[in-house]
């Protein structure tokens, strides 16, 4: 079944989501990597507030290509999330609900997203070009000095992904391996 | 001697660049279609289809395959009877990156120091292995290699009472470390021998090789084709989701090495295994 996820999402629209959904994704999304994150998180402890309102959004693990001229962005995969690990329970303790990205993540992440009611979608790696055909809009809101690693607000209709780790900690990386395992 | 103006160098390598990050070669795409064929996970079908789609989608929009268009990885094999003019080779390689990373819109991914990391704006500096070899040719290839799968390669100093078991253990280990962190389906680059940096670069050049092709020696052969079936046992399938692809090729390259000694790498990319090749 398909759902249609519209952002931002709710802790309760995140906690209806299960693992293996398949879902797409419209509305408004923000892009952020290592570097991003790590200004992010050393700003707040310095007193600066967030580039955005984290609550309710939904961060795509994610450093997009140049976009060529007429088109909105370039290519745009998800980047490898686990790096992201040592930032993710902070940002979901924030109030983030939902992370996308590809790859595995810590136990710390995942209790995180159990005890706050967050969600961790997978889109396709390697699929960059296809993806960013889904961003109709893409501007950078903060870190401009960090090129592709800015934090870049994208405005995405039917981006596409599935469920992997749900908020009861249900991860579809534990489950489907092992059932063509020989 | 024949001489040879690095403009030419500069102008190869910008092209190189563009073209092996937009364009699938088709030794990878035709282990797409076959893996899509063969797949038991529907999910897994549906991702390599995607990948397909996404490959037909990039090379006819020029538009890179994967928003991580890498650190540019250069082998140069220089005739012993060549004379570069008009100015510096090396400096003459990073123009041709630096040209390519900007006009064909690839993304920019390099920071000048590893601990300050500031993004050098042009993908430069290149990584270039020179070798020198008879003759007046010059032969290049340009191998730009994303982090995500990067990041998923070791190395194993193995001692020679490990033996082609443990050498076949270590390989399948780091491909199932991997998991689903480097997008598979994965192609992988197998260094064995020579001493800790050369069994990294044979990892590395054995990624050049296009998949399916087989080593000229017997028992590297054997291996090949053990280590591809039972990675593909390992169930990871495409994007760590569960499916009988997790790998669609493995190469492996070998060098003399000590007494003391059985060197291993383990080079793993994604199916973006991007190379192009020229020879001047």
């Amino acid at each position: 079944m398909n759902i249609n996820l519209t952002t931002p999402v709710t802790v309760e629209k995140a906690r209806e989501l299960k693992a293996g959904d398949l879902v797409t994704i419209s509305g408004v999304i923000y892009t952020a990597r290592d570097a991003a994150h790590k200004r992010m998180l050393e700003n707040l402890k310095k007193g600066i507030a967030l580039p955005f309102d984290i609550k309710n959004q939904a961060i795509y693990f994610a450093g997009p290509a140049p976009a060529k001229p007429g088109e909105p962005i370039g290519s745009a995969g998800p980047t490898t999330s686990y790096r992201m690990d040592a930032y993710s329970p902070e940002t979901i303790k924030l109030g983030l609900t939902c992370m996308i990205g590809k790859g595995a993540r810590n136990k710390a992440v995942v209790d995180a997203m159990k005890k706050y009611g967050a969600v961790y979608i997978g889109a396709v790696g390697g699929a960059g070009a296809l993806l960013s055909t889904c961003v109709k809009k893409c501007e950078v809101v903060a870190y401009e000095d960090l090129g592709s690693e800015a934090v870049h607000r994208l405005e995405v209709e039917n981006f596409p992904g599935i469920v992997i780790i749900d908020s009861e900690g249900n991860n579809l990386y534990e489950t489907e391996p092992q059932k063509y395992r020989k | 001697m024949r001489e040879i103006d690095v403009s030419k160098i500069t102008n190869a390598i910008k092209d190189m660049c563009i073209k092996a990050n937009c364009c699938l070669n088709s030794d990878v795409y035709e282990a797409l279609e076959k893996a899509e064929r063969e797949e038991s996970s529907e999910i897994g079908r549906n991702i390599l289809s995607q990948l397909i789609e996404n490959a037909d989608l990039a090379g006819c929009k020029m538009k890179p395959i994967c928003q991580d268009t890498g650190m540019a990885v250069i082998f140069m094999e220089i005739g012993q009877d060549v004379h570069f003019t008009g100015g510096s080779l090396t400096d003459a390689v990073n123009e041709g990156v630096r040209r390519g990373y900007t006009e064909g819109y690839l993304r920019k991914s390099v920071v000048s120091d590893p601990l300050i990391r500031v993004n050098t704006k042009d993908n430069t500096p290149a990584i270039v292995h020179y070798d020198i070899i008879e003759g007046d040719k010059v032969h290049i290839e340009v191998a730009p290699k994303g982090f995500g799968s990067e990041n998923m390669s070791r190395v194993y100093m193995l001692k020679p009472s490990d033996g082609t078991e443990g050498v076949k253990d270590a390989i399948i280990d780091c491909i199932e470390k991997a998991g689903p962190n480097p997008c598979p389906p994965m192609v992988v680059g197998v260094g064995i021998g020579g001493n800790f940096e050369m069994c990294t670069k044979l990892a590395k050049k054995a990624l050049l090789r296009p998949i399916g092709s087989k080593s000229h020696k017997e028992h590297i052969r054997a291996m090949e084709e053990e280590l591809l079936a039972r990675a593909n046992n390992l169930g990871i399938g495409p994007q760590g989701l569960g499916g009988n692809t997790t790998i669609l090729g493995l190469n492996i390259e070998t060098y003399a090495t000590h007494i003391a000694g059985l060197p291993l790498a383990v080079n793993i990319s994604c199916h973006v295994t991007r190379h192009s090749e020229v020879t001047l």
